[in-house]
C-alpha cells in the first residue's frame, strides 16, 4: 500500500512499513549512513542518516525508523546538516591525519563525508588513540586507529560468514573491534576471506601488501618472475579504471604483465581446468567404490580453513585435490621448471587472485615441495590495479596479447570457475569423459548459475544420476553441511565457495562494487562460456598435454603424489 | 576439561544464553579471573563463540582476565571518594604499582582493580587490600600501604 509523506515540502509516495531512508532513495534524495547496510537489519547507531520530522522532538535515524501518512520531513535542513557534520567532525577528532598515506586515500567513506559535508578545519580536537597496527595475519592487516566502529566488520562476519572472529571489545571510549581475547589476528577464527575489507569504510582493515617483495623479485635478474590470473580477475580489473563492471580484459592483463617485465605470463583457468578433471575423476572413483558421499570441494582456501576449524569431520570427503591457484603453482616449480631447465628455486610464483585468503594458501605448509612454496606471492586485484598505476601503464593504449603456451589458453569451463556454481559446471561437464560415457546434448546449466545462495542440480550420466549442489556465502553453507553430516541430501558433489557469488565477490576485489557489478561479472564469465570453442576442461590443450607428460590418467598416483594434498584439524580459538 | 570450571557448568543444566554472565560471575568468583580457557569453555558449553563472550565480558567492569595478585588492590571509585580526591590517590597507586587497572605485576604479587562504592562513604577515599580497608587515604599514604605488605613479609 501506498502513503503520501511530505519530504522537503515535495509530496512523495511510500510503501507502507519500508524505512524513511528507503523511501527517500526511491525519490532520488541520498542520505549518507556509515552503519547500514544493504539486506541488514539497521541499527540506528551512527546516527548520520538523522532528518528532521515534524511534531518529533529530536532528529530520528532514517535507517530504522518507518514512514508514517503524511509524515513532513526535512532531510538536509540546517539543523540536521549541522548534526551530521558534527558527527563526522567527532569521529575525525581522533582521526590520524595521515590520509596522504592511507590505503583508502580517494576511496574513503569518511573522506567522502567530511569532503561532502565540507568540513575544512578541525574544530573538536580528540585525543589520538595510538593502537597498534595488527599484521599477524598473512591476509589482513588491522589498523584499530582509523577505525570509526561503524560494526560492519563484525556484522559480515557474523551474519554472511558465521566466524565471528571479531567483535566490539570493552565499552564507551575504550570500545575497540577485536578479536576472542585480544590474540592477533592469526590466532583467531578469522579464516582470511576479507569481506571485512569489503565493507571497511576506512583504512582500517585492508590486504597485507605484497608490492614490495614482488619488486624486489622483477629487479633481481637472477629470478624468472612468473605470473597467473585467476578468471574473475579477468572479468573486474576494467572496473578499477572506470569501465562499466562486465568487462572481460585477459588479454589486456597479459599485455600488462609482460609490459611490467613478468617474465611469463599464464592464466589461472588452465589450472582449473585440470582441477575439474581430477576432481570428476575423484568423485567417479568414489562412486564406483561406493565409499561415502557427497565429495566437498577445497578450492576455496577461505571455506578449507572454516572446516579445519569446525567441521574436521568433513576432512576426509573433501578433495584433495589442490586449488587451481596451488596447482598451477606446482606445475610451474615442478614439470614447466623441468622442461624449460629453469631451476625451481629460481622463479618467484606470482598469483593474482580476487582474493585475500590465497595470501594464506600459498603460505600453508602443505602448498611446499623439497622446502620451495608453491607459489611466492599473491596479489589481490587491488594491488594489480595499484601495480598498473605504478607502472604508468595506461590501459586504454594497449592492445590485447594471449598468455604465453602452455598454460595459456584455458577452457571456458576453467573460466566458469570464478563464479559460484561453476566448478561444479566444470565437473559435470568433465565427468562422461572420466566414466566414458556420451557427453551430454546441452552442456548449459542454468540452474548451478546466478547469485542465488545454494545451487542445485542433478545430471544422468551414464546409467547413473550425479547430484551437485553449489553453495556460496558460508551462512548458506551451514545448513547444506548440517544435511550433509545427518546423512541427508544424497548429493555427490558438493562445492563451497567462502563469499557471497563466488570469486566475483572475493575479498580482494574493488571495493564499493556492489551486487550489481557481481552479477555482471558473472554474467561476463557465462558470456565467456557462450563464445568460447573449448567448453569441456579435458578438452584444453594443457590439460591434455600434462596428462600425456605423466603418461597417465586423470586420479592417477602421480598426479597424486604432485597435485593433491590433506588438510587437518586446526586449533585455533573459536 | 578443567574439573572446577565443569562443576559450575553442571549447576547451569539448560545451558540457556541468558546463563552466560551468572556462570562467567561463578567462574571469576572461584577462580579470580576468567582465563582464555575457561572463556573457551563456556563457548562450547553454551554454544557462542568465544570472541562474543570475551567481548560482553570487556564490557562490563566486573571481569578480569589475569589472575589477582597475591594483594589484590581495590579503589573505590564511588561519587564520595572522588570528591574527596580518589583520582589524586588512583594517580599515585597507578605510578608506585606501575600497573593499569585489570593488572597483575610480573611477580604475582600485586594487582590493582577499581571498583563500584564499597558503601563507606563517609571514610573515603577507600582502599581494600585484600580483606583489609584503609580508609581517608591520601596520596602520600599509598606508599607506606604498599610497603606494609613487603615488609610483612619480609618479618
Amino acid at each position: 500500500m501506498l502513503v503520501k509523506i511530505e519530504v522537503n515540502n515535495r509530496i512523495i509516495e511510500a510503501r507502507k512499513g519500508e524505512t524513511i531512508m528507503s523511501a527517500l532513495e526511491s525519490a532520488g534524495i541520498k542520505i549518507p549512513a556509515i552503519c547500514s547496510m544493504k539486506d541488514f537489519t539497521p541499527t540506528g547507531a551512527c546516527r548520520m542518516c538523522v532528518v528532521e520530522v515534524e511534531g518529533k522532538h529530536g532528529l530520528v535515524p532514517s535507517c530504522s525508523h518507518p514512514v508514517n501518512e503524511w509524515m513532513k520531513i526535512k532531510t538536509h535542513s540546517p539543523r540536521v546538516v549541522k548534526s551530521r557534520k558534527t558527527i563526522v567532525e567527532l569521529l575525525l577528532s581522533n582521526h590520524p591525519d595521515d590520509c596522504l598515506y592511507c590505503v583508502r586515500n580517494g576511496n574513503c567513506e569518511l573522506q567522502t563525508l567530511a569532503e561532502e559535508l565540507n568540513v575544512r578545519e578541525r574544530r573538536i580536537m580528540g585525543r589520538k588513540n595510538n593502537y597498534k597496527l595488527d599484521h599477524s595475519s598473512p591476509s589482513i592487516v588491522r589498523d584499530p586507529a582509523k577505525c570509526i566502529l561503524c560494526g560492519r566488520c563484525v556484522r559480515v562476519c557474523e551474519d554472511w560468514m558465521t566466524v565471528f572472529a571479531i567483535d566490539f571489545l570493552n565499552r564507551g571510549n575504550k570500545t575497540i573491534i577485536g578479536t576472542a581475547c585480544d590474540k592477533d589476528l592469526n590466532f583467531s577464527s578469522c579464516i582470511n576471506c576479507g569481506q571485512c575489507i569489503m565493507v571497511c569504510p576506512t583504512g582500517a582493515l585492508f590486504e597485507k601488501d605484497a608490492l614490495t617483495e614482488l619488486e624486489d623479485a622483477l629487479h633481481n635478474p637472477d629470478k624468472t618472475v612468473i605470473v597467473q590470473y585467476a578468471p574473475s580477475v579477468a572479468v573486474t580489473l576494467a572496473e578499477e579504471f572506470g569501465v562499466k563492471p562486465g568487462k572481460e580484459v585477459g588479454g589486456l592483463i597479459s599485455a600488462v604483465l609482460r609490459k611490467i617485465g613478468f617474465d611469463r605470463v599464464f592464466d589461472t583457468s588452465c589450472a582449473a581446468d585440470f582441477a575439474a578433471v581430477e576432481m570428476a575423476a575423484e568423485v567417479h572413483e568414489r562412486k564406483k567404490r561406493k565409499e561415502k558421499m557427497p565429495l566437498v570441494s577445497g578450492s576455496c582456501p577461505a571455506w578449507v580453513k572454516f572446516a579445519e576449524q569446525w567441521f574436521p569431520d568433513l576432512l576426509p570427503d573433501m578433495s584433495t585435490c589442490k586449488s587451481p591457484q596451488q596447482l598451477l603453482g606446482t606445475i610451474l616449480k615442478t614439470v614447466y621448471a623441468g622442461k624449460e631447465d629453469i631451476d625451481p628455486g629460481n622463479i618467484f610464483s606470482v598469483a593474482i587472485a580476487p582474493c585475500t585468503a590465497k595470501k594464506f594458501e600459498a603460505q600453508r605448509e602443505e602448498m611446499t615441495r623439497k622446502g620451495l612454496s608453491d607459489i611466492d606471492s599473491v596479489l589481490t586485484t587491488r594491488e594489480l590495479a595499484k601495480l598498473i598505476r605504478l607502472y604508468g601503464i595506461d590501459m586504454n593504449q594497449i592492445g590485447s596479447e594471449i598468455a604465453d603456451e602452455p598454460y595459456g589458453i584455458p577452457s571456458s569451463a576453467g573460466r566458469l570457475f570464478g563464479a559460484a556454481g561453476g566448478m561444479s559446471e566444470a565437473v559435470i561437464r568433465s565427468l562422461p569423459h572420466i566414466t566414458g560415457s556420451k557427453d551430454p546434448s546441452s552442456i548449459k546449466y542454468q540452474e548451478l548459475r546466478g547469485s542465488k545462495g545454494r545451487k542445485e542440480a542433478g545430471v544422468k550420466i551414464g546409467r547413473n544420476v550425479y547430484r551437485f549442489a553449489a553453495v556460496s556465502g558460508l551462512s548458506n553453507a551451514l545448513p547444506l553441511i548440517e544435511e550433509i553430516r545427518e546423512g541427508k541430501g544424497d548429493y555427490d558433489f558438493v562445492e563451497i565457495m567462502a563469499c557471497a557469488g563466488g570469486c566475483v565477490n572475493g575479498g580482494g576485489q574493488p571495493i564499493g562494487a556492489g551486487d550489481t557489478a557481481v552479477r555482471a561479472r558473472m554474467k561476463a564469465l557465462y558470456g565467456i562460456d557462450e563464445k568460447e570453442t573449448i567448453r569441456f576442461s579435458h578438452k584444453s590443450p594443457a590439460v591434455s598435454a600434462l596428462y600425456h607428460e605423466f603418461q597417465d590418467g586423470p586420479g592417477s598416483k602421480k598426479c597424486r603424489s604432485f597435485f593433491h594434498t590433506r588438510y587437518s584439524e586446526r586449533k585455533v580459538l573459536l | 576439561m578443567d574439573g572446577k570450571t565443569n562443576d559450575i557448568l553442571r549447576k547451569y543444566p539448560k545451558g540457556a544464553r541468558d546463563s552466560l554472565i551468572p556462570i562467567l560471575q561463578d567462574i571469576q568468583d572461584q577462580e579470580g579471573y576468567l582465563s582464555e580457557q575457561s572463556i573457551v569453555e563456556v563457548g562450547r558449553y553454551l554454544n557462542l563463540p568465544s570472541g562474543k563472550i570475551y567481548g560482553l565480558a570487556t564490557f562490563y567492569n566486573q571481569f578480569r582476565f589475569e589472575p589477582p595478585g597475591q594483594y589484590h588492590v581495590c579503589m573505590c571509585q564511588g561519587t564520595s571518594c572522588h570528591v574527596t580526591g580518589a583520582g589524586d590517590v588512583r594517580k599515585e597507586l597507578e605510578k608506585k604499582m606501575r600497573l593499569k587497572p585489570g593488572e597483575t605485576t610480573r611477580d604475582g604479587k600485586f594487582s590493582l582493580e577499581y571498583t563500584a562504592c564499597m558503601g563507606a562513604c563517609h571514610l573515603s577515599p577507600l582502599i581494600r587490600v585484600n580483606d583489609r580497608y584503609h580508609t581517608r587515604v591520601a596520596p602520600g599514604d599509598v606508599k607506606g600501604i604498599l610497603n606494609s605488605f613487603i615488609e610483612g613479609e619480609e618479618e
